[in-house]
């Protein structure tokens, strides 16, 4: 704590961070959740047939972030021990008290879309394997054989209702995760209205970009030639809700500089100040006019496929690093200047401990290794077994 | 006559329901949950920025008292050092516990004064409202605590005060802050760091008692709050705060 460098004046209980890197982890991880939900019920719900070849991998990636969704709070908590007090004594007025309840419902609603998603497939391993692996998956496919054409088609529609319930309730996910921070009056860099609008837009392009590189990753790992009207629909989405999410971003801190209250010069001062690195340079130039340009040229001009893939890819990764550069700055950057308006202090996170570099590194390799073996269970991208093909 | 018992129920069925939805918000208001729990604001607590001479020893009494962890304050005293230029310099090194060496200005000063600062006890307080587990709450006396048997040490409302009145304990690793001294005043002490004052500047007591030190002043002064424009309404009040205070 001594080696914390501050300049100007802080009130005395300030100069500790106390939102750690894990707290950026948190909503990072779950935009993904929000951000890959979207995708798989925009061709589940809205019918954009050439998402297919992700809407099972999106739905997959949504559940295994989601697994790990909680995880950074875990490590963050002072008593993780009593993390379900949440849930048993919750006090409704505060924002934070509806987590356990929102978390936890989506989690059934994904589950279950997965669960009957992956049916067809569940069954049909069961019936192919024997031992030990047959009980498996009779077990996953609890009891029940039915894949007749009528049984599917209940499935469809079953499918289709919790992938509809489904998009409110990731907009309700990330909204309230902005809100978390929306809704402090204390604090006048996340005290905004747009705060919630924000967090949603910057997950769905988040969820978008994570998914485009993953399927990349997976189709070169296998050989499989990638899906150019998958991938180009995706870039479109992806540009389409980046320009939202960008204007949203910047009108913010636009607006904070033209009303210029109070508050504002220590903004300035902590945006030039501290996070020239991590906001101006890399969410806003860097991370943001790159793939804002390029991913217009990659939507609308004409030019040969791997030229197109190459800047989609590259935009996608450059997107994923905006939203994680801009969950730093709204969760650290809050906590860096003094809410007298008159210091600022500053945050370096540790490699190891509770709360370093490595325990976040592998909690956000976590959901990937969980993708990797979900594969080996039920296949993600063998479209002959599953619903989607036959629906 | 079936019409008329089913409009009958249907109404009734509206109403409870529009009621039920009328208390849940209501319950959710900031600030309800004094009306829901009776909570009288019996106490207050009075600083006279006037006659504060930036001991410290008020400090040093509730860190004493309430074994806070070094680095860490309950209460802590601001110096407020504004140059005829306008220049405003403001410190509290170790919250002002040791006092204050005497203050190297790049010009003549204009005005210089000391601000204790401790916990406002709000009548609507952020940090209450945002405990997801009712872990900080308020007494039926009025007194803002935190139970650190409940308490699962999120930070979210170290976050939500606005006036950098809590932190988290690194030995409990959950929410701490002033209490107002609440196990001496049970008792019929006053608070630690009243007691030791030595030149009155602060003071504490109920509302409701014409013997009380605070009673006279709060019915005869004009008293200022921290940052009034949060809504929270603090019941730690000021005599001659500055408009550069926050």
């Amino acid at each position: 704590m001594h080696d914390i460098i501050t300049s100007g004046f802080l009130f005395p209980n300030e100069i500790e961070v106390h939102w750690s890197v894990m707290i950026v982890l948190y909503p990072y991880i779950t935009g993904l959740v929000a951000g890959a939900f979207i995708v798989s019920s925009l061709y589940h719900v809205f019918g954009k047939k050439e998402l297919e070849p992700i809407a099972k991998f999106s739905l997959v990636g949504a559940f295994c972030f989601l697994l790990f969704a909680c995880t950074p709070l875990l490590f963050h908590l002072g008593h993780p021990e009593r993390a379900f007090n949440i849930m048993f004594t919750p006090k409704f007025t505060s924002a934070m008290s509806g987590f356990g309840y929102i978390y936890s419902f989506y989690l059934v609603l994904v589950l279950l879309e997965i669960w009957f998603v992956f049916r067809p497939a569940i069954v049909q391993r069961a019936l192919e394997s024997c031992g030990i692996k047959k009980a498996f998956y009779w077990v996953l496919a609890l009891g029940s054989s039915d894949v007749s054409d009528e049984a599917l088609a209940i499935d469809h529609k079953i499918i289709s209702v919790l992938a509809a319930v489904g998009i409110p309730a990731a907009c309700v996910l990330h909204g309230y995760v902005g809100f978390l921070f929306g809704s402090l009056k204390s604090n006048p860099w996340w005290s905004t209205p747009l705060m919630p609008v924000i967090f949603l837009l910057s997950a769905i392009v988040s969820g978008i970009a994570v998914l485009i590189v993953c399927y990349w990753v997976v189709m070169v790992v296998q050989k499989k030639p990638v899906d150019t009207a998958c991938l180009h629909s995706l870039y479109k989405y992806l540009w389409g809700f980046f320009i939202l999410d960008l204007t949203l971003e910047v009108l913010e801190v636009l607006t904070m500089f033209y009303e210029a209250h109070e508050e504002w010069h220590i903004i300035a001062r902590m945006l030039t100040q501290k996070l020239g690195f991590s906001y101006i340079f890399l969410q806003m130039a860097v991370c943001s006019v790159i793939p804002l340009v390029l991913l217009g040229f990659v939507s609308l001009k004409k030019m040969s496929e791997i030229t197109r893939n190459k800047l989609g890819l590259i935009c996608s990764v450059l997107i994923l690093i905006q939203v994680l550069a801009m969950r730093w700055n709204v969760v650290i950057g809050g906590q860096l200047f003094s809410k007298s308006l008159r210091g600022l202090t500053s945050y370096s996170p540790t490699f190891l401990g509770r709360e370093g570099l490595l325990i976040a590194l592998i909690l956000f390799a976590l959901p990937f290794v969980t993708m990797y073996i979900f594969n080996l269970i039920l296949p993600v991208f063998d479209k002959q077994e599953t619903q989607e093909s036959e629906s | 006559m079936n019409n008329d018992r089913r409009e009958f129920l249907k109404q009734t069925g509206w109403t409870v329901l529009g009621g039920s939805v009328y208390i849940t918000l209501f319950s959710l208001l900031p600030g309800s949950s004094r009306a829901a729990t009776a909570t009288q604001h019996l106490y207050a607590f009075i600083v006279d920025t006037e006659k504060c001479i930036g001991c410290g020893k008020c400090v040093d009494a509730c860190k004493r008292e309430n074994s806070v962890p070094e680095d860490f304050y309950r209460t802590w005293i601001e110096r407020y050092t504004i140059l005829e230029d306008g220049t405003v310099t403001v410190d509290s090194p170790k919250g002002g516990s040791a006092g204050f060496n005497p203050v190297k200005t790049a010009g003549p000063v204009e005005k210089s004064f000391f601000v204790p600062k401790l916990c406002n006890h709000c009548r609507n307080p952020n940090c209450v409202q945002v405990c997801p587990v009712g872990a900080t709450y308020v007494t039926k006396e009025g007194f803002v605590l935190v139970d650190e048997k409940h308490c699962v040490g999120c930070s979210y409302c170290v976050m939500a005060c606005p006036y950098g009145a809590r932190f988290v304990n690194p030995h409990t690793h959950t929410a701490d802050k002033c209490t107002w001294c609440y196990h001496r005043i049970m008792q019929g002490h006053t608070t630690a760091c009243v007691s030791v004052c030595p030149t009155r500047a602060r003071l504490f007591g109920r509302v409701d008692d014409p013997q009380s030190s605070v009673y006279t002043i709060l019915k005869k002064n004009r008293l200022q709050v921290l940052k009034p424009e949060t809504g929270n309404e603090p019941l730690t009040m000021y005599i001659g705060l500055d408009k550069e205070v926050r």
